[in-house]
């Protein structure tokens, strides 16, 4: 697929979100709800595959990008008393949310600066660190509600809206992968030495890898506290992190439509699987040790680099 | 004044509860390059044996509650040893020639699975762990309280790191430990079997998780399942401040973090206390990576 094809594809799924909206009143809220958390779990997977799965650099904090996205626009959309169906709603939801996006990226900067420093464990810890400092400063600030929750967000939040940013960001990622300097992060993933020899700037690829990841994290928590209009730091756990690792590693590291799929199946699974609901996080925890030990490549995903990557040990080489 | 000596004996037991968690952490980092992050949940795991274990063992042995104390520590130590050890042999021994992101994807899956397994076999619901001791205030005045069990959780823990000191540095398994530690492969070469060594590390560090999950349990009698998430990553933290890989690195580390903790919750808030320890971290990581005692490793190519 060309450039040039790509942009079309965009153009269409981006009609095709709009024409779809119109179905909202058919479809029953449940199953609405449902097809709302699959392209809100789409956006966070995807956009945590970029630095976990592209640049390699394993982060656990998603849900803290995504928490100050969520707090940001509420914020903004409620100061502005914005309402569902006036002509202002809108252009300033888009505002907000890209605002939310704003600031979660300028937190993604923070965490990429350490990134520099530290590798796998480390960094993993880190940014789960970073995640609960997050959570408990918001925990802690009155004015966003403290542990009590944000109540009261517009509904601005649909079909549309959610979508739109799903065909966004996977454009984004398709054509950054396949462009000359997007296999910038998939040499800094492979060999980030080899990659500093043959002049990439590694730093450059780690940071703007964590920038965009948490940018589209922001704008997926936006989403969510303009969907469920109720918000509260417990939502942004350190297991809604690894949920989304959970999607990306089953999904397949470094493959877009791998943890597309993964994104889909993990977010109608538990619902199909309501009756044994408390066996979820069991599932998760054993498919992500099974995948380890049997397909580190996860389910969908198969590049050769990829599988060098989760299979050989650089040390023994 | 008091209050102060007060928040001091506090920090000392939590810390040096903390200091025997980060002990295994340290150790089994120190011979496989890899953070176990299963480790907190086995010392949730220690916690859960010492209540089901706590009304059996008064009940068949009826010793003193001292002697029965140190059974019921005993057993903690044991069932979590070989929970160690099993976890070793089917989830990051297949993983042994892999890259370290497997095995830490791996080692956070099995993090999980304790956590929502023990929700499933134990109960979600907050459980209360039985009194070990009946505790009693040696010293009680206006504003300081030194009751028996933290004196007992601090001179247990310290005793069971001297425990540990003997093991590595005066017996033959220990030096294989410190061999392994150094280089597999010339180890190996030296007839020592890396494999027992591993598990024997495994199960070192995941007994001295069940003692400190007794001894904690009787000061914080309050037990769930997913007790073990933050000790488990504040213990990881001690571990990488004191240095990891390095036993006395982990004990000093343990001990900072429980006073700075103790001190935070006192002075400041509680609410700002898991933040604390995670903004210790982000600070060493960027000063100092290697810790206050580890020794710094160059990247080889």
């Amino acid at each position: 697929m060309n450039r040039h094809r790509s942009k079309l594809v965009l153009l269409a799924s981006l009609v095709a979100a709009g024409g779809l909206s119109f179905l909202q009143p058919y479809i029953s809220p449940y199953y609405f709800q449902i097809i709302i958390y699959i392209g809100i779990n789409i956006i966070l997977a995807s956009s945590l595959n970029l630095i976990n799965g592209f640049a390699g650099q394993f982060s656990l904090g998603h849900a803290g990008f995504m928490a100050i996205g969520a707090y940001t626009a509420s914020v903004i959309t409620t100061a502005m008393n914005l309402q569902p169906g006036t002509t202002l709603a809108i252009p300033m939801f888009l505002l907000a949310l890209l605002c939310g996006g704003l600031i979660a990226s300028i937190f993604g900067l923070l965490v990429g600066i350490p990134s520099l420093r530290l590798k796998g464990d480390y960094l993993a810890i880190t940014t789960l660190g970073f995640g609960e400092i997050i959570r408990v400063i918001i925990q802690n600030l009155d004015f966003l509600g403290a542990a009590r929750g944000f109540t009261g967000i517009a509904k601005l939040a649909d079909f549309f809206w959610v979508y739109a940013f799903v065909a966004v960001l996977i454009f984004l990622i398709y054509n950054l992968i396949h462009s000359t300097y997007g296999k910038g992060f998939m040499a800094v993933r492979d060999d980030e030495i080899a990659s500093e020899a043959v002049g990439i700037n590694v730093t450059h690829y780690k940071v703007v890898a964590f920038v965009t990841g948490a940018f589209f994290a922001g704008i997926a928590g936006g989403l969510y506290a303009h969907f469920v209009t109720y918000i509260n730091p417990s939502q942004f756990g350190f297991l809604r992190s690894f949920e989304i690792v959970v999607m990306v590693v089953v999904g397949g590291m470094g493959s877009i439509g791998g943890v597309i799929v993964a994104a889909i199946l993990l977010t109608i699974l538990p619902e199909a699987l309501r009756a044994i609901a408390q066996y979820r996080m069991v599932i998760y925890s054993l498919l992500l040790i099974i995948i380890m030990l049997a397909r580190p490549q996860g389910l969908f995903g198969g590049g050769i680099s990829i599988k060098r990557f989760l299979k050989q040990n650089p040390e023994q080489t | 004044m008091n209050e102060l000596l007060q928040q001091v004996i506090n920090g000392i037991s939590l810390g040096s509860i903390y200091a025997l968690i980060a002990l295994g952490y340290t150790m089994i980092y120190g011979i496989l390059r890899f953070i176990n992050f299963a480790h907190g949940d086995v010392f949730m795991v220690g916690a859960f044996v010492g209540y089901y274990f706590a009304p059996i063992i008064s009940k068949f042995f009826g010793g003193s509650p001292f002697a029965n104390g140190l059974l019921v520590m005993a057993a903690a130590m044991i069932i979590c040893a070989v929970l160690g050890v099993t976890i070793e042999k089917f989830a990051y021994k297949p993983l042994r020639s892999r890259p370290k992101l497997t095995v830490l994807i791996t080692a956070i899956g099995m993090s999980l699975f304790l956590e929502f397994g023990g929700q499933l076999v134990f109960g979600p619901d907050p459980k209360l762990f039985p009194a070990l001791m009946p505790s009693s205030a040696i010293v009680n005045t206006e504003n300081l309280v030194i009751s028996t069990n933290s004196l007992i959780v601090i001179i247990t823990a310290f005793v069971l790191m001297i425990l540990l000191r003997t093991i590595v540095y005066r017996t033959k398994i220990g030096a294989a430990m410190r061999a392994v530690s150094y280089n597999h492969y010339a180890a190996s070469l030296m007839g020592i079997n890396i494999n027992t060594v591993i598990s024997f590390v495994f199960a070192l560090g995941s007994s001295l998780a069940g003692a400190a999950a007794v001894l904690y349990s009787s000061v914080y009698p309050s037990i769930n399942p997913l007790m073990g998430i933050f000790p488990g990553l504040k213990a990881f933290i001690a571990a990488v401040l004191g240095g990891i890989g390095n036993l006395y690195g982990a004990a000093i580390g343990g001990l900072i973090i429980g006073l700075v903790e103790t001190f935070v919750t006192g002075y400041i808030s509680s609410t700002y206390r898991d933040a604390i320890s995670f903004s210790i971290l982000i600070l060493i990581l960027l000063i100092k990576p290697s810790g206050i005692m580890g020794k710094f490793e160059a990247e080889k190519v």
